[in-house]
């Protein structure tokens, strides 16, 4: 990657930076003559002098050679402008395509960082170094060879001009020059170290910041944020000083520049002047040479603002490119090169089997001169056998590592049949090997897109696409040295999962949820996940035939049918809020969410046309009393706030208000916000919960009246915001769990939520649904780094997804270590049986867990103490055998 | 049955006796109502539990496995609280309960009463009396049933 930034320009622009200095220079002409024509326009056309009889031979007289010198700067006006937006567009695309190509290489740069240095390098760093950082070179670039030129350009002509007037007044004008050329790049020069500073200053709070929120339950756990407060209050007053003093010098610089270009005008005025009061200078000329010199300010002030703008953008690039300048970055080929193909002459043949043997000969991993992590290992490991790792001390996930092809030995070698396996690309190892570490990291996507994850390759380059916009996307990567691979293609090698399409991985995938005992905690997703009928009209019909079971069941069975209340279009619902029992539907989007029911206008009509506006209010009412009696007593904060109360304990002096003001002036004097207060109340009660016997049969009534006329009279913009439950129709807005319950569990059941589960699941095995919930169920969003799994889960779905992927050599690294005894037994299980005739390397957590396996490599700190057979190894005498013995 | 007639049930048990309907009726509103059907088991002896309940409607049986089989020690009805001892003190239930007829029993998790008995001290007291009473007389059941069915006289007491 180029050092400097003009280079990195140079390199990858210089025709255009050409095409640009032509396009200014053509430009130049016209703007002289756009500047030129008005003087014409008042002396010769207005003035009446020096007008022609005929233009290209056609007659004119005074006016018509007005308006034909009008036309002239109009056209003029036109191409200026023209010109202007042509080489503004052309420096904004050029700045673009190479900020682009800049972080498009950091970036790639980043990916052959090897890995260790992650361990000194945050995220906080890295990310404003490729995002902020490098921003203002964008509009720096298209600037940078034109400016100078043009500009230095403009001066050259002016001095020429002022020489040719008089060649000691032109000497005069430029006299100062070499002095400012001197003085202000030394000024500058502090600028440039305080800029310096400043980077490295905001690159420590942006690490910072990086820090706080991935350790954000530290924070709070130890009651520190006074402290954090205080640090980013030091690390800002940091930025502020070095701000202030560049602001200083800047300004400093300017002033100097200014005082020195007015300097120049008093020696033309004082020696001036006095040549032309002794005759030796005409006093034309001193005018002409003053007016050419106030011209020359202006190139000049435009010149010193480009260079401290090139100076700025030069440190910035230098100091972003030297943190992305490591000897030890991985080779490119290795990380993004296309794999070696077993047949010469086909490329989507697939990578070469790693089998054989795997060689270590003298190996040393150590991390900048501290002592070794491994040292002098050699060791022989068979690739269609099973080796376990067991040992003390440091090292053994580093060997797993080794072995994975994560790790690179700081010296010794690692051959592979003979072959360096260093120089192995990772499109080889990568589709080859899977390793599973303590802590796998999953991405901010859905579960199935994780365990798809081993399987992304590049999709075959298809050419230039037949879409003009695809094509113009393509045009574009290529100018900025991108890649032309669309990310949205088909990425899955099907083939290595052992498919033929997404059909038959979907099945694979939940076989391998079963392996690794995931598949209940998918059902679970699954059955909390809605689904859209119109994609997945197979499932929403099984679904309403699971519902029709359901119903069935629960009609014959009455122990069953007392734990749930099914929505009955003629029937209310008491173990289901008012709301619920009203729109009788799931509201989709905010209009009709419950808390927002009591002002909506719709509603409100509904209530009116049903004649119990009046009624409900005076529940609000009854319920506002209730609960400001039953919780006012209780503590700010207080969990039952939380847990129980309508009215949360901010707004309780506000109810008690409006209590007050009704006990004074009864209820139907209550202004417009305090109704609606009391109205959104009732929406909530759930009768057969809140037991607070406010809704009388006759008031059920009423309000199964409104849900018809809510349905009836629902204005067309309006349907689309709720999803009426129709025991025949699939609710796209709720749970399949829902859809297959149609209705609310029973409240003050003993254990009716663990009875119904179970009765839902064996319903759902009867329909054959169980793995349409799975499906389903993948589709369950991770969340950041997998934060919304359990670790448990997230360990499982690792090992499913390096399974997924059939892999030559599986390395474990006390991969199973955070799983309970019996889900541990039951996942071995499912890797041996995976393995049979296949490569497995397992970094074990227990010594024991070694008897499965054919091969024990016994560690300690760092180095290999003994290897065998299990057998042969658990001797009296052993490392091995201490080892089983203290477990 | 309301909330209010919950209140009323909780009145009337001694433990109550002196708390503020205010107070009782959070209780209420905090803790479920369930019903159990006739024959079902509220809990059993051993297990661990973390709720008590006060029956508010119906009757059952306390039974405790003795070596001669289950032993019918109490019948519970309305307004009687069982199974705090499981929640006071950490230990299994010290016998089972079956509901003998349909039962509506409050069920009063661990959380909350605690919340209560350190809120109002009056019912740590009243705990106290109720656990002696109901010692004394389980005692004395047992030491008659004993003599009845001719146990030597080194039956648990």
């Amino acid at each position: 990657m180029e050092t400097s930034v003009y280079r990195f320009i140079f390199r990858y622009s210089l025709r255009q930076q050409v095409v640009l200095l032509i396009l200014t220079l053509l430009s130049f002409p016209f703007l002289y003559a756009s500047l030129d024509l008005p003087k014409q326009i008042v002396n010769n056309a207005i003035g009446g002098k020096n007008i022609p009889n005929n233009i290209l031979g056609y007659p004119v007289d005074q006016i018509g050679y007005l308006m034909v010198l009008s036309g002239a700067f109009l056209a003029l006006v036109l191409i200026n402008g023209w010109f202007k937006y042509k080489i503004n567009t052309y420096k904004g695309r050029l700045g673009e395509r190479m900020l682009r190509r800049l972080r498009y290489e950091l970036y790639a740069r980043i990916l052959r960082f090897p890995l260790p240095r992650f361990r000194r390098v945050s995220s906080g760093e890295l990310i404003p170094m490729i995002t902020a950082e490098v921003e203002p070179l964008g509009g720096f670039i298209g600037d940078a060879l034109a400016v100078p030129v043009f500009q230095g350009g403009t001066l050259l002509v002016y001095i020429a001009f002022i020489f040719m007037q008089d060649p000691i007044l032109g000497g005069a004008a430029v006299a100062l020059y070499p002095f400012q050329g001197w003085l202000i790049p030394r000024l500058q020069r502090t600028v440039n170290q305080l800029g310096k500073q400043r980077v490295r200053a905001m690159r420590q709070i942006s690490d910072r910041i990086g820090e706080t929120v991935s350790g954000v339950q530290e924070i709070h756990a130890h009651g520190t944020a006074a402290w954090h407060l205080a640090d980013i209050s030091h690390r800002l007053g940091d930025v502020y000083d070095i701000r202030f003093e560049i602001y200083q010098r800047k300004f400093f610089i300017k002033f100097l520049n200014n005082f020195i270009n007015q300097l120049t005008p008093f020696f033309f005025y004082a020696i001036g002047g006095w040549l032309v009061i002794h005759g030796s200078l005409s006093f034309g000329a001193l005018v002409a040479v003053l007016a050419a010199y106030k011209d020359l300010a202006a190139p000049w002030k435009e010149l010193l603002d480009w260079y401290q703008q090139k100076e700025d953008n030069r440190i910035k690039y230098e100091q972003v490119v030297e943190q992305f300048h490591l000897p030890d970055l991985l080779d490119e080929t290795l990380v993004a090169a296309p794999p070696p193909p077993d047949t010469p002459g086909d490329p989507a043949a697939p990578p070469p089997r790693l089998t054989g043997t795997l060689s270590f000969t003298a190996v040393t991993l150590a991390d900048d001169g501290a002592t070794p992590v491994l040292e002098g290992v050699t060791a022989d490991i068979r690739l269609d056998r099973h080796t376990a790792i067991v040992g003390t001390g440091t090292g053994r996930d580093e060997m797993a590592q080794l072995i994975a092809r994560l790790l690179l030995p700081t010296s010794g070698q690692i051959r592979w049949n003979g072959q360096d396996f260093t120089r192995l690309p990772e499109s080889v190892t990568g589709r080859r090997i899977a390793y599973v570490g303590p802590q796998p990291h999953l991405f901010a996507a859905s579960l199935y897109e994780n365990l798809l994850y081993g399987l992304r390759r590049p999709p075959p380059d298809s050419g230039a696409p037949a879409d003009s916009h695809a094509r113009h996307r393509r045009t574009e990567s290529l100018a900025a040295g991108n890649t032309v691979l669309e990310p949205d293609g088909d990425w899955i090698d099907y083939a290595a999962a052992g498919c033929d399409g997404p059909e038959s991985l979907e099945t694979r995938v939940t076989a391998l949820l079963r392996t690794v005992h995931l598949d209940d905690d998918v059902y679970a997703m699954g059955l909390n996940q809605t689904i859209d009928p119109d994609q997945r009209p197979d499932i929403a019909a099984r679904v309403l035939a699971a519902r029709q079971a359901v119903e069935t069941l629960l009609t014959a069975n009455p122990k069953l049918g007392r734990l749930v209340e099914r929505f009955d279009p003629n029937r209310f619902n008491t173990n289901a809020s008012v709301a619920e029992n009203l729109l009788f539907g799931t509201p989709v989007g905010p209009t009709f969410a419950i808390d927002a029911l009591a002002a909506n206008d719709y509603v409100l009509y509904v209530l009116d046309k049903a004649g119990i506006s009046r009624s409900f209010l005076e529940v609000g009412h009854q319920v506002a009393e209730t609960m400001v009696e039953l919780f006012s007593g209780l503590p700010p904060g207080h969990e039952f706030f939380e847990r129980f109360s309508f009215i949360s304990f901010a707004d309780l002096p506000a109810f008690q208000a409006i209590l007050a003001q009704v006990t004074k002036d009864g209820l139907d004097r209550l202004d417009g916000e305090a109704r609606t207060r009391l109205m959104t109340l009732p929406f909530r009660l759930v009768p057969a919960r809140h037991r607070l016997g406010l809704l009388t049969p006759e008031k059920e009534a009423n309000l199964l009246a409104a849900r018809r006329l809510f349905a009836q009279n629902l204005p067309a913009d309006l349907r689309p915001a709720v999803e009426f439950f129709d025991p025949r129709r699939y609710n796209t807005a709720a749970t399949i769990q829902d859809n297959i319950l149609f209705g609310k569990l029973v409240y003050g059941q003993p254990q009716a939520q663990t009875r119904v589960s179970a009765m839902m699941a064996e319903v759902v095995e009867r329909m054959d649904l169980r793995d349409c919930i799975i499906t389903v169920g993948l589709n369950h969003p991770v969340g950041i780094a997998g934060s919304r799994l359990s670790g448990a889960q997230r360990q499982k779905a690792a090992i499913a997804r390096a399974l997924l992927k059939n892999p030559d050599l599986l390395v474990l690294s006390e991969a199973t270590a955070g799983l309970d005894p019996r889900t541990q037994a039951r996942i071995h299980a499912g890797i041996h049986e995976n393995r049979r005739n296949r490569g497995l390397v397992w970094v074990v957590q227990q010594p024991a867990m070694a008897k499965n396996l054919d091969d024990v490599l016994v560690m300690k700190s760092g180095r290999i103490v003994e290897k065998g057979s299990y057998d042969t190894l658990n001797k009296d005498g052993t490392l091995f055998h201490e080892l089983m013995r203290a477990d | 049955m309301s909330i209010i007639d919950e209140v009323e049930c909780l009145r009337r048990i001694p433990l109550f006796a002196n708390i503020e309907v205010p107070k009782l009726k959070l209780l209420a509103f905090t803790s479920e109502r369930i019903c159990f059907p006739a024959g079902d088991v509220l809990f059993r002896q051993n297990e661990m539990g973390n709720t008590a309940y006060i029956i508010l409607d119906g009757e059952a049986h306390v039974l405790v496995d003795t070596p001669g089989g289950p032993l019918d020690v109490a019948t519970l009805r309305r307004s009687d609280i069982v199974g705090e001892i499981a929640i006071l003190c950490d230990v299994p239930r010290t016998a089972s309960v079956i509901a003998e007829t349909d039962l509506t029993v409050l069920c009063i998790s661990k959380d909350t009463f605690f919340r209560m008995v350190m809120e109002f001290p009056q019912i740590g007291v009243e705990i106290m009396r109720v656990l002696a009473q109901r010692l004394e007389h389980t005692t004395r059941q047992v030491r008659q049933m004993a003599a009845a069915v001719a146990v030597p006289a080194s039956a648990p007491a």
